[in-house]
Formats: C-alpha cells, sequence, structure tokens
C-alpha cells in the first residue's frame, strides 16, 4: 500500500475557554491557555492521503490538487485568525484535537468529492512537544 | 517485536515522463514537473522483527547499511533516474512509483522478511510511505 503525506504550515491564534463556563472556571480548567487574549501557534498540519496510483499519472492525487484543496478549505480559512471566531469552534473548543477533528472532517469529505484518494489520516504539530492525530493508526 | 528504522540520503535527477505519450501529452500530464530537475530523498527503512537474544539486535546495522549501499545507494544516488534505471521508461518516477520500486527491491534483499515499511521523504514538505497492507481480521 502506498500513503502520500504533505506536511503544511498554518499560523493562528487561540484561547482554550468554553462558552458556557464562567471566565474563573475556564481559568481553572485551561491555566494560562484561557488568557482572553489568546496566545498563537504556528501549526503543523500533516496531511496523509491513500488509495490507488493511478495508472496514467502515477500519482494518488494529481500534482498540485492536494495543495489547493488545502489552501482553499483550510488555509484560507484559519491561517492568520482567531480560531474561536470559526463557526466551527462556537461551542467547540479549538484544542490541537479538536483542531485535527475540524481540519480532518473538511478534507475528508473534500477529497472523496474532488480525487480518486481517500483521506487517511491527519497530524496537528502544535508545538514541538505536542500533536494529534485522528485516522488510521500508522 | 520491534521496530527499528535507518536513514540513507541520496540524490537524483529526474523528471516525470512517460515513453509511451508524446513530448505534447508528457507536458500537458505534468507540467513543469515534465522538466528535468532533482531532488535531495532521505528514506527511512523500518524493520520489524525481534532482537536475537544474543547480540540485542534485530538486524546488524552494518549488515542493514550494507544492502542499503547495494541496492539503493549504488543504484540511485547521482542517477538519472529516467536513463540511468531500467525502472521508469513507461511510469513517471513520482515518489508513489519511486517508494514502490524502493520497497520490492528491498523487499526481497532484506533478509527473513524484516522489512516492516519504507518512507521516501522527496523533500521536507512532502513524503510516502510503502508498506504491506494489514490482513484483515
Amino acid at each position: 500500500m502506498i500513503e502520500r503525506t504533505h506536511s503544511y504550515e498554518i499560523s493562528a491564534a487561540h484561547v482554550l475557554s468554553h462558552p458556557s463556563l464562567s471566565d474563573a472556571e475556564n481559568r481553572a480548567l485551561y491555566g494560562k491557555c484561557a488568557n482572553p487574549g489568546g496566545h498563537g501557534h504556528n501549526y503543523g498540519i500533516e496531511v496523509t492521503v491513500g488509495g490507488r496510483v493511478d495508472d496514467r499519472s502515477g500519482q494518488l492525487v494529481a500534482a498540485g490538487l492536494l495543495d489547493q484543496i488545502f489552501d482553499e478549505r483550510i488555509r484560507q480559512r484559519f491561517a492568520s485568525r482567531l480560531l474561536n471566531d470559526d463557526v466551527a469552534f462556537g461551542d467547540l473548543v479549538p484544542t490541537a484535537e479538536n483542531i485535527a477533528v475540524v481540519v480532518h472532517a473538511d478534507l475528508a469529505a473534500e477529497i472523496a468529492q474532488r480525487t480518486t484518494a481517500h483521506l487517511v489520516r491527519v497530524r496537528v504539530v502544535e508545538t514541538r512537544r505536542n500533536s494529534s492525530t485522528i485516522g488510521a493508526p500508522e | 517485536m520491534l521496530r527499528i528504522t535507518r536513514a540513507i540520503d541520496f540524490s537524483t535527477s529526474l523528471r516525470y515522463w512517460r515513453g509511451d505519450l508524446s513530448d505534447v501529452e508528457n507536458a500537458e500530464l505534468f507540467g513543469p514537473l515534465s522538466r528535468q530537475h532533482g531532488h535531495n530523498y532521505r528514506l527511512e527503512v523500518t524493520l520489524l522483527g525481534e532482537p536475537d537474544p544474543l547480540t540485542g539486535m534485530v538486524l546488524d546495522l552494518k549488515d542493514l547499511q550494507q544492502i542499503l549501499d547495494d541496492e539503493i545507494m549504488t543504484r540511485f544516488d547521482h542517477r538519472d533516474l529516467n536513463n540511468d534505471t531500467p525502472y521508469f521508461e513507461k511510469k513517471p518516477p513520482t515518489p508513489e512509483n519511486f517508494v514502490q520500486v524502493i520497497y520490492e527491491i528491498l523487499k526481497s534483499a532484506v533478509p527473513d522478511d524484516l522489512l516492516d515499511r519504507v518512507r521516501l521523504h522527496q523533500d521536507s514538505d512532502v513524503w510516502v510511505d510503502a508498506f504491506e497492507a494489514p490482513s484483515p481480521t
């Protein structure tokens, strides 16, 4: 089996706080990550696709198409923004876990629709010391 | 069972090109990648096995390195994948096709069916993996 991974980087801000909790409760739960002014990360996002390698092109996804899909669906939506402002994070705290969930759901549908490949997994590298991976195990 | 991984670096030139297509068709299909270009590849080779009770090793890394030198470096390092190797006359040397070729070479060359997976980094942002499909359970 063949899998292909593209690694991207986007910078964004987030605040870890749930709208249904008080400021004190959020501070108790999330500590400094609940700072209302937010903080930011250079997120690494690794997107892995699998499927059948096309006989004609020798590729899982046409050259450039995966990058185009990522730019349209993820980079334009989330890069250089406050993630909490996005509709997906209304009631969903933008932890690395939930970012992976949101990115995976969006890309899975888009890749299924626009390519012959399928999304295998998404890994969100929030800092060099923590990451979150969703999808098939490696 | 545990896994060990050895990495090697090599550099090649290549172009995405199919010998059965015309110049125009190749240019249309592959765009700028149909021009001669090159990469510094990094290959990570992962073996899966039990450490030998005496040596504590799944496979002596000297032996693994010798296999990688003989089978990969000699064949591919500082070569033109299209013209200096027999693997890409009809299919283009995309990472997907290249990693499949490497996997099959190493599957035969690594002893005792120890090969688990190969990962080929084309550059820091793109890599491909080849491995056996998990058996259905």
